[in-house]
């Protein structure tokens, strides 16, 4: 009898004991990325990046729409939707990885932390590893911003580019991922 | 008792820890409002206007050339030797309504327009099954007053004998990424006509499609059907006299976009010498069955003028449910 009021005590608490994860979200992440080349530089930029955060196992998901990728030029914005990253076949890109280099109890201090993530980015349908340097900010606050820039190559993810067009496009893309966390 | 009540605790816990696939499920989806886009390549089928417009602060350069009829054989290279040329500037004051002049070899023609896009085709968060626009224009002829076909010393040349009105209501739908079809119920009215055999308001359907063969070629047809007896030219011959509309064809033109940076190359074949509606829909003479086909292209060449704020995606409307609020 004693015991089984402990188990049933334990059966209740348990779960909730398992949910005290930490985790962060967001809806508005900041996503750039840049081209440079002699004959043009290309950027464009997307406010609409979703991603959440777990604190406790530094699990990490980002998703962008692609669509909602803007650029300088409307015409530019309509050839990486219809040519390059086909949109409507494709429409997001995500990264599902972890974080490392730091510990969840690090994270109640204010203090910037330099992290390691990696995991696997997904864009055009192809999924390939990647891993970057990046820095999580914790502001008085409280307020968590993470930080990280990385390379991605097109031709890696099947993006194919017409010769005539071959030196107005970088063969790598420099990308800046800003993002501000909420606690969920 | 107690161990039924136990082990009905004990799954319901187990239960609430399953790992989730995916964080980001914790944030659910956000659906907003889609509109799709690139129905066509450019703002132009052919010769006709296409369900797209010239996006916000663009600037677009058109450079439409068609050569001879391909009948006048090898001495004139197939037609290659003669040209008649329209050069226009299109530019959209918002994504929805653009405005657009041209100037054109053939008649010395001046043509302006307004396109109106007031339904946009819906790709998510709305029910809009099609994208339909209102296009209307104004042409002039600017050819000396000697060398207008309607000149008679005895008779006195009102400005107005050169004035000409399109009015088209354009609806289509982008069935697929690959195929994209519009259908175009219109109106021209002339001034000034050859005889009472004519009307002034000639009244006319087309109908345009696309299949996009690769992302950046893509096959092209447009077709002027105009209602009979309302033109009635010149000059006819006996056979001409039992054509709907004597003297007159309607126009087929068939065609490539080719896409390369910055530009879009159309290349066609077409009966028709106008490259404006007035022209294509009633001064259309040739015969596709007679060899009398032109060989054109189209350039267009866009500038980005002004750079519009993006703007906040709208969040899609939520449809009432039955019985609910």
């Amino acid at each position: 009898m004693k015991t089984e009021r402990i188990l049933l005590l334990a059966a209740l608490i348990l779960p909730t004991l398992l949910q005290a994860q930490v985790r962060f979200a967001t809806r508005n992440g900041h996503v750039t990325f840049t081209s440079e080349t002699p004959l043009e530089n290309i950027e464009a930029t997307n406010d609409k990046a979703t991603s959440v955060f777990d604190l406790s196992s530094g699990a990490v998901e980002v998703a962008v729409l692609m669509k909602a990728f803007t650029f300088e030029k409307a015409l530019m914005q309509e050839h990486f939707n219809e040519n390059y990253v086909e949109s409507d076949k494709y429409p997001k890109g995500t990264f599902k990885g972890t974080v490392s280099g730091f510990t969840a109890g690090d994270l109640t201090k204010p203090g910037s932390y330099n992290v390691t993530v990696t995991g696997d980015l997904t864009i055009h349908g192809v999924t390939k590893p990647l891993t970057a340097e990046g820095t999580l900010v914790v502001d008085p606050t409280g307020v968590l911003k993470a930080v990280t820039t990385f390379i991605v190559k097109p031709e890696d993810f099947d993006i194919k580019i017409p010769g005539l067009v071959r030196d107005n496009i970088a063969k790598e893309i420099d990308v800046k991922v800003q993002i501000e966390y909420q606690k969920l | 008792m107690h161990r039924t009540l136990f082990s009905l605790l004990l799954i319901a816990a187990l239960t609430s820890v399953r790992a989730q696939d995916s964080l980001l499920d914790l944030l659910g989806e956000q659906e907003t409002i889609e509109y799709t886009d690139a129905s066509f390549k450019t703002s132009r089928v052919i010769n006709s206007h296409s369900l797209e417009n010239t996006a916000h602060g663009v600037l677009d350069f058109k450079i439409g050339h068609r050569f001879g009829f391909l009948n006048l054989g090898p001495v004139e290279a197939f037609g290659l030797d003669q040209a008649t040329i329209r050069l226009g500037l299109d530019y959209g004051l918002t994504d929805r309504i653009m405005v657009g002049i041209g100037r054109s070899s053939y008649q010395k023609t001046v043509d302006g327009f307004v396109k109106y896009k007031f339904l946009r085709q819906c790709k998510s968060g709305c029910h809009i099954p099609l994208t339909a626009a209102l296009v209307a224009g104004m042409t002039t002829t600017t050819v000396a007053k000697e060398n207008t076909w309607w000149y008679d010393e005895s008779r006195t040349d009102y400005y107005t004998h050169r004035l000409g009105y399109n009015f088209q209501l354009i609806m289509g739908r982008k069935f697929s990424d690959n195929f994209s079809l519009q259908l175009m119920p219109g109106m021209i009215h002339r001034n000034l006509i050859r005889s009472a055999k004519e009307q002034h308001d000639v009244m006319n359907i087309g109908a345009a499609g696309r299949v996009k063969l690769t992302n950046r070629l893509a096959i092209n047809a447009e077709y002027f059907y105009v209602l009979p007896g309302q033109l009635y030219g010149d000059n006819l011959t006996e056979e001409q006299l039992n054509d709907p509309n004597p003297g007159f064809h309607n126009s087929l033109s068939i065609g490539f976009d080719i896409e390369t940076g910055g530009h879009v190359f159309q290349l066609h074949f077409t009966n028709s010498t106008a490259m404006y509606e007035r022209g294509v829909i009633t001064e259309t003479t040739g015969d596709w069955l007679n060899g009398d086909i032109h060989f054109g292209f189209n350039i267009s060449r866009v500038f980005t003028l002004h750079r519009p704020k993006p703007k906040e995606p709208k969040p899609a409307r939520k449809r009432k449910k039955d019985g609910v609020g």
